[in-house]
């Protein structure tokens, strides 16, 4: 592990496996197939990222300054079904996951590659419909699908763009299916249950949310599809029939799908904030434990985003205190995050400050959340720019901070080359303080009541919207300063050798790029994870 | 790596260890897929029960209409096919590979059955006008909300019916590579996880059997 | 100060109480949390001489109190809100009722004296006024932030909210749901009068009330052909009906409120009374809700089949 070889080892997964195009698209290695999620997934960021440039430029303007109406709506819809769906879902757990959970666990590739790589081409399949869905003139429902309004009443591609999330949404359930089996049987000798690294841990409970919430979206959205195409009625008043339904079970998984979003994220904090203090992490149990709960009681609280849709006042109660009491397990996760910095030796580098801004941002979406949580707060704040602000908090503060920290952390193990370490932390510091310029004055706003969704708007909140957009265009400049100096890293970095953060874990004890099967010999675990001695 | 079971390589992928690891991997992955079926159909038989709840009386009207008899020949037709799935695995397991195909060819060849008498029963009711957004013109009061009835009706069995058919391709092509002696007492996880998933498309059934057919005749 | 942020109705200053409560509560978390981290930043960092012996990295102890803690904490803010949360979701008896119907892209009124409006509303400061919402077509939501009121309109079924205004002016509505392409301009204005004043604005604009516009309508669609005294057709007796448990064919019970009246009307063959033939003919794409709502308000008048008669 000490011996730093300076140049890149020939014999890695990105030369030696089969050559050329169809090498990649035909390739069965989880380290190429996570390649190859990150490629789509960067398109799509940038695609949703247009979108988003799009609506803060419009929202200069009180009467709105760019477009009309109706393309603002296909706007907002757009940035949400690509981000959710397309960036946030896959994001972790389909590129860093598919790379790292075979390394991590000790094995040689993921219990079922060939489905792995068809997961691919799902995730591929469900882009092109939707961008089809754009393509032919985009859609206007929002990226929650709302009936009646999306069955009855909205003249656009609707159809299109349910088949393109139904699509990608068995590309997950099938990634998660692929995850679970792979940690359950895959693990290499000695590597126990509490051995795991956290990162591992969070993919399990992510995994467990994406098999049993993705079918529920999935058969929503066909009954969508079928309501739109032959009237099956099941949501459509007119029949008799309850488009509240509609929304109970849209959120039955769209709330657990945030913890699919958010809970791969606080598994690459936990890495990176072990490396980057250089000891244990503080309560390694309780870190496990909370994200298993986050993921069990993350199905229980989908009420709460109908606080005010009609459900009855009981219902409003006994959500009210789940969704507290799902809170827990995220305030557990933050104070021990804090404990870990305790008596440590903390090193500045980008990922500990990716990783540093993940705790803050998360926290500050948490916290807010309680006010959501809190029903009679909850009617004066729901469907407003405060519920906007506080799930960018949790999905961009922190999921895309998280995302942006692992990738950093990892770049040396995926592309053999270290990355430079200046910029990334320019641009890391950038990303914070863009991100709450961005959406700080969204809480503001939401606080003022401001509606989200809101084309035009009274002349009151136009400074706070100006304030965001402002912060918007720092947000988007420090996120494409990694696609650069990254880019050229990838020719000009330095040869990184196997462990140049001198990290634990069995991804840091085979070669950079790792050969193709991971490891030369399978290893041996022997002791829990992040033995650190500074 | 013993000399033993080197002959086994074929079967056994590039990432497992051993035979064992293969197979358990195999079997979990297909119960995994099962739990997410049950979410899929479980949100159609949620959605059954709410619109019930609210049009009892449409839903007993238009489970009326359905076809009592084809219905219960096709629940049956499933369950003696899930038995000889069961045989298959049971007798693939103690090497009897021959046997096994023709079971499963058997099995197959109940889902085929199973697929056709349930296209009598669409036939049939496109022929009474029972189709909404197709052709739906019953006559009586209560057509309207029935329409809920049947637009269920056709989701959940339709469904079920794609489960059939991939299940029919699965078992065929199981049975042609079961006659060609492809698995063995050591190697067999193909076929007992298709017959897992065959059992999942049979315990469907045995839940929408009775929502669809019995329940408007208990009255 | 804006219009928006003014604390205009009775429940307005306890939401802010509560709301300024957690405020106060979070910033002292993000204060600490902040803090601590800042402090271990720079005390820690690589080649600082901090002490840095007997780490530990887990203490029993100190996961439970940090568990249990913000798990009581959290409790504490649930029963708080949760008892603001009943008296929001419950109007105050002598509320005086408003119909709203929503539709793309509109809020229109209906004052029980037969006073309409589009995109405002007039009400009276003190008086508890509660909203009877339905929508035309797709999910809207009546929200006044001065108010901190906000309820989903649904096409339907009736969702109500209740406020009472405690400030003279006018507070701007918003629809806070989706509706599609004009959602942004579907706005209006909640005005707020001394009760003279609006007395007054209701006699200016008076015209017949919603409940002697129900019984026209009761008259012209031809309710009246069936369901009135002298009808020969075996059609359920409706005087006195509202309120009151009505036996159903299929052997249930339910309550004749304004769900139960609407939904007969446009969805008769749902809820067929008990004795009589399913004969109704559905009113779905005839009338518009509005014109339900005065039926409605019709039936509920004292005795409408007497109001009838004396047409």
């Amino acid at each position: 592990m000490n011996s730093t070889d300076r140049t890149v080892p020939v014999d890695n997964y990105l030369t030696a496996g089969e050559p050329g195009l169809a090498g990649w698209l035909c390739t069965h290695d989880h380290k190429r197939i996570g390649i190859l999620y990150a490629i789509g997934i960067t398109f799509f960021f940038f695609l949703g990222g247009i979108a988003a440039t799009l609506i803060r430029l419009n929202l200069i303007v009180p009467a709105g300054a760019l477009m009309s109406a109706e393309t603002y709506n296909k706007a907002f819809t757009f940035h949400g079904v690509v981000m959710v769906w397309f960036f946030l879902i896959p994001s972790i757990p389909a590129t860093l996951g598919n790379f790292l959970l075979p390394l991590m666990i000790g094995a040689r590739d993921v219990a079922f590659p060939r489905l792995n790589l068809f997961s691919w081409y799902l995730y591929v399949g469900g882009g092109l419909f939707t961008i089809g869905a754009l393509l032919l003139g985009g859609v206007d429902t929002g990226w929650t699908f709302y009936t009646p309004f999306s069955t009855m009443f909205s003249n656009t591609h609707v159809v299109l763009a349910v088949i393109g999330v139904f699509v990608v949404g068995f590309s997950s359930i099938l990634t998660g299916l692929n995850f679970i089996v792979t940690v359950h049987t895959m693990r290499t000798v000695g590597m126990h249950w509490f051995r795991l690294p956290l990162f591992v841990w969070a993919l399990y409970a992510t995994s467990l949310v994406m098999v049993l919430a993705t079918p529920v979206l999935a058969m929503t959205l066909s009954l969508i599809a079928l309501e739109r195409l032959f009237g099956v009625g099941i949501f459509d008043p007119a029949l008799g029939g309850d488009p509240l339904l509609f929304q109970h079970f849209f959120w039955f998984y769209s709330h657990p799908a945030v913890y699919i979003m958010i809970l791969p994220a606080m598994g690459v904090a936990s890495e990176l904030i072990t490396c980057g203090v250089r000891r244990r992490i503080f309560g390694y149990r309780f870190m496990a434990w909370s994200m298993m709960a986050i993921a069990v009681i993350g199905f229980m609280v989908w009420g709460h985003h109908m606080f005010v849709a009609g459900q009855s006042m009981y219902a409003g109660i006994v959500f009210s205190i789940l969704s507290f009491v799902v809170a827990v397990p995220s305030a557990i996760k933050v104070f021990n995050w804090v404990a870990t910095l305790h008596k440590g030796t903390i090193d500045f580098h980008a990922p500990m400050l990716y990783a540093l801004g993940f705790v803050g941002l998360f926290m500050l979406g948490g916290l807010t959340g309680l006010f959501l949580a809190a029903t009679a707060l909850d009617v004066n704040l729901t469907d407003t720019y405060f519920v906007v602000a506080h799930f960018h908090y949790i999905m961009v503060g922190g999921s895309v901070m998280a995302y942006l920290g692992g990738i950093h952390y990892w770049w040396p193990k995926i592309t053999g080359r270290l990355y430079p370490e200046g910029p990334a932390r320019f641009a890391a510091i950038l990303m914070f303080f863009g991100f709450n310029l961005t959406f700080f004055p969204q809480y503001l706003l939401g606080y003022l009541g401001m509606p989200r969704r809101y084309h035009a708007y009274p002349e009151p909140f136009q400074w706070l919207n100006v304030l965001s957009s402002a912060g918007a265009s720092i947000l988007a400049a420090s996120y494409l300063m990694p696609l650069c100096y990254l880019g050229w890293s990838l020719w000009r970095g330095a040869a990184a050798g196997p462990n140049p953060w001198r990290a634990t874990g069995l991804e840091w004890t085979t070669t950079s790029p790792p050969p193709v099967h991971n490891f030369p010999l399978p290893p041996v675990v022997n002791e829990g994870p992040y033995q650190y001695c500074p | 790596m013993s000399e033993a079971s080197t002959p086994l390589l074929a079967n056994r992928a590039i990432q497992f260890d051993d035979d064992a690891q293969q197979r358990e991997s195999s079997v979990l992955g297909m119960w995994v897929f099962i739990a997410t079926e049950v979410l899929f159909f479980g949100v159609l038989f949620v959605g059954y029960t709410v619109a019930r709840v609210q049009f009892p009386r449409a839903f007993a009207d238009g489970g009326a209409r359905t076809d009592l008899l084809l219905g219960s020949i096709e629940t049956g037709i499933l369950l003696i096919s899930s038995c000889l799935a069961a045989l298959a695995v049971r007798d693939v397991r103690f090497g009897a590979c021959r046997m096994a195909s023709w079971l499963l060819a058997g099995t197959a060849l109940l889902g085929v059955t199973f697929l056709v008498l349930h296209g009598i029963e669409y036939h049939a009711e496109y022929e009474e006008a029972l189709i909404p957004g197709m052709r739906y013109h019953p006559s009586g009061h209560p057509a309207r909300a029935m329409m809920i009835f049947f637009c269920l009706y056709y989701v959940i069995t339709g469904f079920h019916s794609l489960h059939v058919a991939i299940g029919v391709a699965l078992l065929s092509r199981l049975a042609w590579k079961a006659s060609r002696g492809a698995f063995s007492s050591d190697y067999f996880a193909p076929v007992e996880v298709t017959a897992l998933y065959w059992h999942l498309v049979d315990i469907v059934w045995i839940f929408v059997y009775p929502l669809v057919y019995l329940v408007g005749r208990s009255a | 100060m804006m219009s928006t942020t003014l604390q205009a109705s009775s429940i307005a200053p306890d939401i802010d109480t509560l709301f300024n409560t957690m405020l106060v509560v979070s910033s002292i978390v993000v204060a600490g949390v902040f803090g601590t981290m800042i402090v271990f930043c720079i005390r820690y960092r690589r080649g600082s001489p901090a002490d840095r012996t007997e780490r530990k990295s887990s203490s029993l102890g100190i996961e439970l109190a940090w568990t249990l803690v913000p798990l009581v904490l959290f409790i504490g803010l649930f029963g708080w809100s949760i008892g603001l949360w009943q008296r929001l979701q419950t109007p105050p008896a002598d509320s005086a009722v408003i119909y709203i119907v929503a539709k793309q892209w509109m809020w229109k009124a209906q004052h029980p004296n037969g006073q309409r409006e589009i995109n405002a509303l007039h009400v009276p400061i003190g008086q508890p006024i509660q909203l009877v919402m339905t929508s035309e077509d797709v999910i809207h939501s009546f929200y006044v932030p001065a108010f901190r009121v906000k309820q989903d309109v649904l096409p339907g079924r009736y969702t109500q909210l209740w406020f009472t205004a405690t400030r003279l002016g006018s507070f701007p509505l918003f629809c806070a749901e989706f509706c599609g392409t004009d959602h942004a301009v579907m706005r209006g204005d909640i005005d707020v009068m001394q009760p003279a004043a609006y007395a007054q604005w209701l006699r200016q604009h008076a015209s017949e009330t919603l409940a002697t516009r129900g019984a026209t309508l009761f008259r012209q669609l031809g309710c009246s052909g069936c369901h009135g005294s002298q009808s020969t057709v075996h059609a359920p007796d409706l005087a006195g009906l509202y309120g009151n448990t009505v036996a159903l064919s299929d052997g249930s019970r339910v309550v004749a409120d304004d769900r139960y009246l609407h939904d007969s009307i446009m969805l008769p063959a749902l809820q067929v009374v008990a004795g009589y033939a399913p004969i109704m003919p559905s009113y779905q794409g005839r009338i518009g809700e509005e014109d339900v709502l005065a039926l409605i308000a019709y039936l509920k008048s004292p005795a409408p089949e007497a109001a009838h008669e004396q047409h």
